[in-house]
């Protein structure tokens, strides 16, 4: 690292140290003061707070249903944000404002009205439990509400990119022969491709966090329908902090190594 | 101008006052913070108002009570991690222990004040719909198939760990019972439960604003006031054989008075609750009263139904270990072969 090489734009040391103390205050202190706490337990402690069945049970469903609602986010909020790009139509300002919704409620607010929807004597619901479906309560609801959640990421990173992404390419694939679907497979995915990926994550980061929308409509059956987060919970409310510290760790460590995989992946695909 | 000198002379003046004066007459009213669980808000929002007068006729002083609500293992969290409470007044005794343990006030509390320093009880109930179409009368009913049954979890809520309490002891009274049959029948009842909320009002919310499951089990006085808020019509209380005796206890908390000069107003407060006046509220907000004479005079609100109490499981030390914590009796229902 050269720090000292003059830079052309003036400010460098300056910004830099705002930079280095606000990411320390806000980001990386009370990330230590996380990690610091589960070490009363010791290393066999900690192993022992984490592979306990029912701990292993709500990694699996906070994990599994967040990459599940990122995997059916990416295609979802592709074709919403092409639509919001590409077309002009009455009432796109009012639809483009409803995108954000999901980001500007209150978490809880959101459970509420997804579980008096989904229960079953709710409008969605009841129409559901004569097929045999039921989302209120059971692991599909942690799937819709963590879909809820996470479709404004997808939308509103890949809206720029379809902006920027030059028409003439896809007119070229067109004059040259290719059909519409040859268009979309070879030239407009490949292009966008990092910036699905990167939404998939940012998807994922967030499904994996939340707990106000998902514990209303989970159920918060142990080994069936408890998610991570509340789990964190129970144990504070059993003032086992270092226990719930643990857990935290562990999502986090487990979170920041899946982000670190897609990452990679990314650029590995934008330089292909 | 004129008006900041005012205030400026007036604050000093005041700030000499108290310095002179050693009875509290500053300007600002003494203020006292009780820190409660979650069904309690509509009692003490009528106790604070007769407490508030009666110690204005006593004393001269007006005061102001402020009141915090939330689970009761939450609000214990709370006040250990720094919120001011003066008093306490939690669901179960366990929760001000963990505040003693860890040296918020003296660990003999609970013999401060008189019974067990619970100046009301509750137990706790079934509330079921409207004409009891499952037929819902005492807990081998709630095995029958089909029914489902609304508790919120026993790690996060104390009122559902009175609940708990209430089918061991009933389960534990049946002839010929073993640890192994009390424990069957506590798997078998929580495999009725289709929904764990994580606290005694979200499982209220679940039950009687979802329409979900047959019956609850609810503390005595949230299910008066479910039929009070919702309708008489709508649903029925059902008084099993056997239910348990629950104890809410109520603390001064020593570092805090202390370090507030709070202490004869939080003690003054707390036995306020043992008068006949404080004791009137109670009922009237259906807690079962302390007092004899209140206690007859409501006696056709609160039918007597036979009680273990926390003292048949052990304490609360043993039954926390035995049931709640991790890896105890509740954790086991959940976790297969095991």
């Amino acid at each position: 690292m050269r720090l000292a090489r003059r830079s052309v734009l003036p400010g460098f040391g300056l910004t830099l140290g705002l930079t280095l103390t606000w990411i320390s205050l806000i980001v990386l202190l009370p990330l230590a003061a996380l990690v610091l706490r589960p070490w009363e337990l010791g290393i066999s402690g900690i192993w022992h707070s984490l592979t306990e069945p029912r701990v292993l049970a709500a990694l699996r469903l906070s994990f599994g249903a967040a990459a599940l609602a990122a995997a059916i986010n990416v295609p979802l909020g592709l074709l919403i944000a092409w639509v919001m790009v590409r077309y002009r139509f009455p009432g796109r300002g009012l639809a483009d404002s409803v995108i954000d919704m999901p980001l500007a409620l209150p978490t809880a607010v959101a459970g509420i009205s997804l579980t008096a929807l989904f229960a079953p004597k709710g409008w969605i619901g009841a129409l559901l439990v004569p097929l045999g479906i039921k989302v209120a309560y059971t692991p599909l609801g942690v799937l819709v509400a963590l879909i809820f959640v996470g479709l404004p990421f997808v939308v509103r990173m890949l809206e720029p990119v379809i902006v920027d992404l030059p028409a003439d390419a896809e007119e070229a694939a067109a004059t040259l022969g290719a059909t519409r679907l040859q268009t979309l497979w070879r030239v407009v995915l490949p292009a966008l491709g990092p910036t699905l990926l990167a939404g998939f994550g940012a998807a994922l980061a967030r499904g994996v966090g939340e707990y106000g929308s998902v514990i209303f409509i989970a159920g918060n059956m142990p080994m069936v329908s408890e998610i991570a987060p509340l789990l964190i919970v129970i144990r504070l409310e059993q003032l086992d902090y270092a226990g719930a510290a643990a857990l935290g760790v562990a999502t986090l460590v487990l979170s920041f190594v899946i982000l670190l995989l897609i990452n990679r992946l990314q650029r590995r695909f934008a330089r292909s | 101008m004129a008006t900041p000198l005012l205030t400026r002379r007036a604050a000093i003046g005041a700030a000499a006052g108290t310095i002179v004066a050693t009875a509290a007459h500053a300007a600002e009213p003494t203020t006292l913070l009780n820190v409660s669980y979650d069904p309690t808000r509509e009692l003490y929002r009528d106790f604070n108002r007769a407490f508030i007068k009666a110690w204005k006729a006593k004393t001269g002083e007006t005061i102001v009570v402020n009141q915090s609500h939330n689970g009761s293992g939450a609000s214990a969290r709370a006040v250990l991690d720094g919120l001011p409470a003066d008093v306490v007044t939690l669901a179960l005794a366990a929760d001000i222990d963990a505040l003693a343990k860890r040296g918020l006030l003296a660990a003999d509390w609970q013999t401060r004040l008189p019974d067990n320093a619970s100046p009301y009880t509750s137990t706790i109930v079934f509330l079921v719909r409207k004409g009891n179409p499952k037929q819902i009368h005492d807990w081998p009913d709630l095995l029958k198939p089909g029914v489902e049954v609304i508790t919120p979890n026993p790690k996060t809520s104390g009122g559902a760990r009175w609940n708990f309490l209430a089918a061991l002891a009933w389960a534990r009274r049946q002839p010929g019972a073993t640890d192994a049959s009390v424990e069957a029948y506590i798997r078998a009842l929580f495999h009725q439960v289709p929904v764990l909320d994580t606290g005694a009002r979200g499982a209220t919310t679940s039950f009687a604003q979802r329409d979900l499951g047959d019956v609850l089990l609810a503390w005595e006085n949230e299910a008066f006031l479910v039929r009070k808020e919702f309708g008489e019509t709508d649903f029925e209380t059902v008084l099993p054989s056997v239910s348990v005796l629950a104890e809410p206890p109520v603390a001064v908390v020593d570092s805090v008075v202390d370090k507030r000069g709070t202490r004869k107003v939080a003690e003054a407060y707390l036995q306020y609750l043992y008068t006949p006046e404080g004791q009137e509220i109670a009922a009237r907000n259906f807690y079962r009263p302390r007092d004899p004479a209140i206690a007859a005079k409501y006696a056709k609100v609160f039918p007597t139904i036979t009680l273990a109490t926390i003292k048949d499981f052990g304490g609360w030390d043993k039954a926390q270990t035995a049931y709640f914590a991790d890896g105890g009796l509740f954790d086991r229902i959940y976790v297969p072969g095991k």
